[in-house]
C-alpha cells in the first residue's frame, strides 16, 4: 500500500472529532453521505456556502490523499463518524505528531492512515510545504517510511497486527469470531466465578 | 498472566479477561458489559446483519436512548424526524437482537452512564465497553472501561469480545482535603489543565490518595468521567468500603451468598504493594481552587481567580496559534480575569455532573435566590430516576422557584444533538465535559466547571466564584 499525494494542511493541534463533523450530523443510521458534512462548520458560511479560503474548499485539497495536522489530531469523542468523514473526503492518511487513541483505532478500521510523525520532521514538512505548497509525499506501508523531495526518510510506527490487516484485507470481526472455541471456553470457565452479571 | 510480580488493579483487570494473545497480535479481551446507545449502534447493527451473525452475548448487553432524545415532557413526540427515526431504529435492534432496552418512556431510561452504575449493572473488576467515549465513568467501581467506535461496537455484539494492546498505567495521586467550594470536578478539571487534553494518551489513570478516598461514589464518577479529556483510555478508582455500599441491592447486584463472595473477589483486585506505574503525577487538593476552563479544550482551564493566558507568553509556535484561535473564538482578552466574564446560559447536567450530589449541590446555592434575568438556567436530570428522587426532596422546586427549567432525562447540551443548545456567541457555564467549538452548539461559547461554580454563575448572571456569594 503506497500513497503518492500532494498535502492538505490544517494546521491547528488538538483538532477534536466535534469539529472534523459536528454532533448534530450523528443523527444519521447509515455511514454514508458524511464527505460533505466533513469540518463543516469551519468549512461553509452561515447560509451555506463554503468559504473560499478553508482549505478543503480548495481545488487542491481536494485532490489531496494526505492531511497535515497539529498535535493530538482526533480528540474527544469516540464517533466513528470521523474517520468515515474523512475518508468519504478522499483521504487516506492524516499526518500528526500524535493521534487519540480511539480515533487512531477508529481510522485502522476504516483504512485510513494515522502516520505518527517525531516532532522534527514534521516542523520541516510544514516548513517544506509553506515553500512549495504543491509537494508531494510518498507513504510506503510496507516499508512504515514517509518521504518528500528534498526531505529526510521518516520511519513511523503502526501496530503490527493492524498493519497485516491492512495489507492483507483481514477483517479484524471475522478474525475474533474464528476464535469462537477459547471464547466459549473462557465463558464456561466464567460463569462458575462471580464477575458476571448473570 | 499472574506472576509473582506486584500488579496494579489495572493490570488485575486486564489479566482476568484474557482470552487469547498470540503471538504479535492485541489480546482478545472478554467484556463483561456492554451498553449500547442510539447514536454509535445502527451502522454495528447493520454490520451484524450483513454478516448473518447474532448478538453473542444479549445478557451483557443494554441499550438506552440519551444522546438525540429532547429532554421536554415525555408526553410529547420527537419533534425531529431524524432523531425519532434513530430512536425508532435502536428499540427495532434491540427487540431484534434480544437485548434489554429502556427506551424513551421508560421509567429507568437516562444517559448511559449514569444508569449504569444506578441499575447495579457497573461492578468492581469488570470490562465496560460503551460506544462512547466518556465510559470511563464506571471505571469509579474499579471496573476497566472503555469508550470504543463503531466498529468495536459490531466487534463486542458478535463476540463479546474486543482486541486492545495493554495500556500504560498512569498513576493520578491526590492527597489532601478539599476546600469548601472546590469539589470533584475542580480535581479532573485540574489534571486536565496540568497535563494537558494529550496527556494520557496510551495511558489508564487510577486516581489515588486520601483526597480520592473521601470522594462519594457519585462524585468518583464525576473524576472518572472526564479522563478521556486527559486523553486517557480509561480512568478508575479502587473499589472500597463506599463502592461496596452503593452497590449493594441495586437490581443487578448479585445477591445473598454470591454477594458475599463478590465483595472478597473485590477485595483482591486492589494495586498490590510495590506495584509500579509508568507515569505518574500528584495533585494537592489542599491548594486546589474553583477551576474553569477558557479555551476550546478541557486542558485550557484555570483556577476561577486567574487572567486569562496570553498567546505571546507561549513558546511553541502551533501551541501559540492553537492559543490565540481559542481566545478568538471565545471572545476573551489575554490577561482579562476571568470572573466577572458575563454570560447567558448555565446548563447543569451530562453525564459529568447530574446525579444527586450534583442536583443538591446547585441547589444549596439556588436556595432562597433568583437566576439572574439575562441568563437562561437548565437543570436535567442524568436519569428519569435521579429526577424522581430530586422531585421526592424538593430540589425541582428550589430549581423552579429560582426561574431554572427543570427537563427530562437525557444529555441534553452537553452535545445539543437534541435541539438543547447555545445560540452562536453565546456563553455558557455548563457541568458538562467539553468545551470545543461549537460542542454546546454552533458559535457557542463553553466555561466548563462545577455545579456551586454554575449556580453560582446563574445568580450573578458573570463567572463567579460561588465562595464570593
Ligand atoms: S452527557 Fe455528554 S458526554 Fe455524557 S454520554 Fe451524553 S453526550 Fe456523551
Amino acid at each position: 500500500m503506497q500513497i503518492h499525494s500532494t498535502v492538505a494542511v490544517l494546521p491547528n493541534d488538538n483538532i477534536d472529532t466535534d469539529q472534523i463533523i459536528p454532533a448534530r450530523f450523528l443523527k444519521t443510521i447509515s455511514k454514508e453521505g458524511l464527505g460533505d458534512q466533513l469540518f463543516f462548520d469551519w468549512r461553509y458560511n452561515a447560509d451555506g456556502s463554503p468559504k473560499a479560503d478553508f482549505v478543503l474548499n480548495t481545488p487542491a485539497a481536494k485532490a489531496s490523499k494526505v492531511l497535515l495536522a497539529g498535535d493530538n489530531f482526533g480528540c474527544g469523542s469516540s464517533r466513528e463518524h470521523a474517520p468515515w468523514a474523512l475518508t468519504q473526503y478522499g483521504l487516506q492518511a492524516v499526518l500528526s505528531t500524535s493521534f487519540a487513541d480511539i480515533f487512531k483505532q477508529n481510522s485502522l478500521k476504516n483504512r485510513l492512515l494515522p502516520i505518527v510523525m517525531p516532532k522534527e520532521a514534521h516542523t520541516a514538512l510544514f516548513a517544506a510545504l509553506g515553500e512549495n505548497p504543491a509537494l508531494a509525499v510518498t507513504i510506503d506501508l510496507p516499508a512504515q517510511t514517509l518521504t518528500w523531495p528534498g526531505g529526510p526518510v521518516v520511519a513511523f510506527p503502526i501496530d503490527a497486527f493492524a498493519k497485516d490487516c491492512l495489507l492483507q484485507g483481514v477483517d479484524e470481526i471475522g478474525y475474533v469470531l474464528k476464535q469462537e472455541a477459547a471464547i466459549a471456553a473462557f465463558e464456561g470457565q466464567r460463569s462458575l466465578s462471580l464477575n458476571t452479571l448473570i | 498472566m499472574p506472576s509473582n510480580k506486584p500488579r496494579t488493579i489495572i493490570e488485575k483487570v486486564w489479566d482476568n479477561h484474557i482470552v487469547a494473545q498470540r503471538e504479535g497480535a492485541p489480546a482478545v479481551l472478554f467484556i463483561d458489559l456492554h451498553l449500547v446507545h442510539e447514536v454509535t449502534s445502527p451502522q454495528a447493527f447493520s454490520g451484524l446483519r450483513e454478516r448473518g451473525v447474532k448478538v453473542r452475548r444479549p445478557d451483557l448487553t443494554f441499550a438506552t436512548v440519551d444522546h438525540s432524545t429532547p429532554t421536554t415532557p415525555r408526553n410529547l413526540p420527537i419533534v425531529d424526524q431524524v432523531a425519532a427515526a434513530q430512536v425508532a431504529q435502536l428499540e427495532k435492534n434491540a427487540q431484534e437482537f434480544g437485548i434489554p432496552y429502556f427506551g424513551f418512556q421508560d421509567r429507568n431510561q437516562g444517559i448511559v452512564h449514569v444508569i449504569g452504575p444506578e441499575q447495579g449493572l457497573t461492578q468492581p473488576g469488570m470490562t465496560v465497553v460503551c460506544g462512547d467515549s466518556h465510559t470511563a465513568t464506571h471505571g469509579a467501581f474499579g471496573a476497566l472501561a472503555f469508550g470504543i467506535g463503531t466498529s468495536e461496537v459490531e466487534m463486542v455484539l458478535a463476540t463479546q469480545c474486543l482486541l486492545q494492546r495493554p495500556s500504560k498505567t498512569f498513576e493520578v495521586n491526590v492527597e489532601g482535603t478539599l476546600k469548601p467550594g472546590v469539589s470533584a470536578k475542580d480535581i479532573i478539571l485540574a489534571l486536565c489543565a496540568k497535563i494537558g487534553i494529550g496527556g494520557g494518551t496510551g495511558c489508564v489513570f487510577e486516581f489515588t490518595g486520601s483526597a480520592i478516598r473521601s470522594l462519594s461514589m457519585e462524585e468518583r464518577m464525576t473524576v472518572c468521567n472526564m479522563s478521556i479529556e486527559a486523553g486517557a483510555r480509561a480512568g478508575l478508582i479502587a473499589p472500597d468500603e463506599k463502592t461496596y455500599e452503593y452497590i449493594k441491592g441495586r437490581k443487578f447486584a448479585p445477591q445473598g451468598e454470591a454477594w458475599d463472595k463478590a465483595v472478597a473477589f473485590w477485595k483482591t483486585l486492589l494495586t498490590d504493594e510495590g506495584a509500579t506505574y509508568d507515569y505518574s503525577v500528584r495533585i494537592d487538593a489542599d491548594t486546589l481552587e474553583p477551576m474553569i476552563t477558557f479555551g476550546t479544550n478541557p486542558g485550557m482551564g484555570m483556577a476561577i481567580s486567574g487572567n486569562v493566558p496570553d498567546p505571546a507568553a507561549q513558546q511553541d509556535p502551533l501551541e501559540r496559534e492553537s492559543l490565540r484561535k481559542a481566545l478568538q473564538y471565545m471572545n476573551l482578552e489575554a490577561g482579562q480575569p476571568i470572573a466577572g466574564q458575563k454570560i447567558d446560559v448555565v446548563f447543569i447536567g451530562s453525564c459529568t455532573n447530574s446525579r444527586m450530589t450534583d442536583l443538591r449541590a446547585a441547589a444549596s446555592v439556588m436556595q432562597g435566590r433568583k437566576v439572574n434575568p439575562g441568563v437562561r438556567m437548565m437543570v436535567v436530570p442524568g436519569s428519569q430516576e435521579i429526577k424522581r428522587q430530586a422531585e421526592a426532596e424538593g430540589l425541582d422546586r428550589v430549581f423552579r422557584e429560582a426561574g431554572a427549567e427543570w427537563r427530562e432525562a437525557g444529555c441534553s447540551m452537553c452535545i445539543a444533538m437534541n435541539g438543547d443548545q447555545l445560540s452562536p456567541g453565546q456563553y455558557s457555564v455548563s457541568t458538562s465535559n467539553r468545551n470545543f467549538e461549537g460542542r454546546q452548539g454552533k458559535g457557542g461559547r463553553t466555561f466548563l466547571a462545577s455545579p456551586l461554580t454554575a449556580a453560582a454563575s446563574a445568580v450573578t448572571g458573570v463567572v463567579t466564584d460561588v465562595r464570593s456569594l
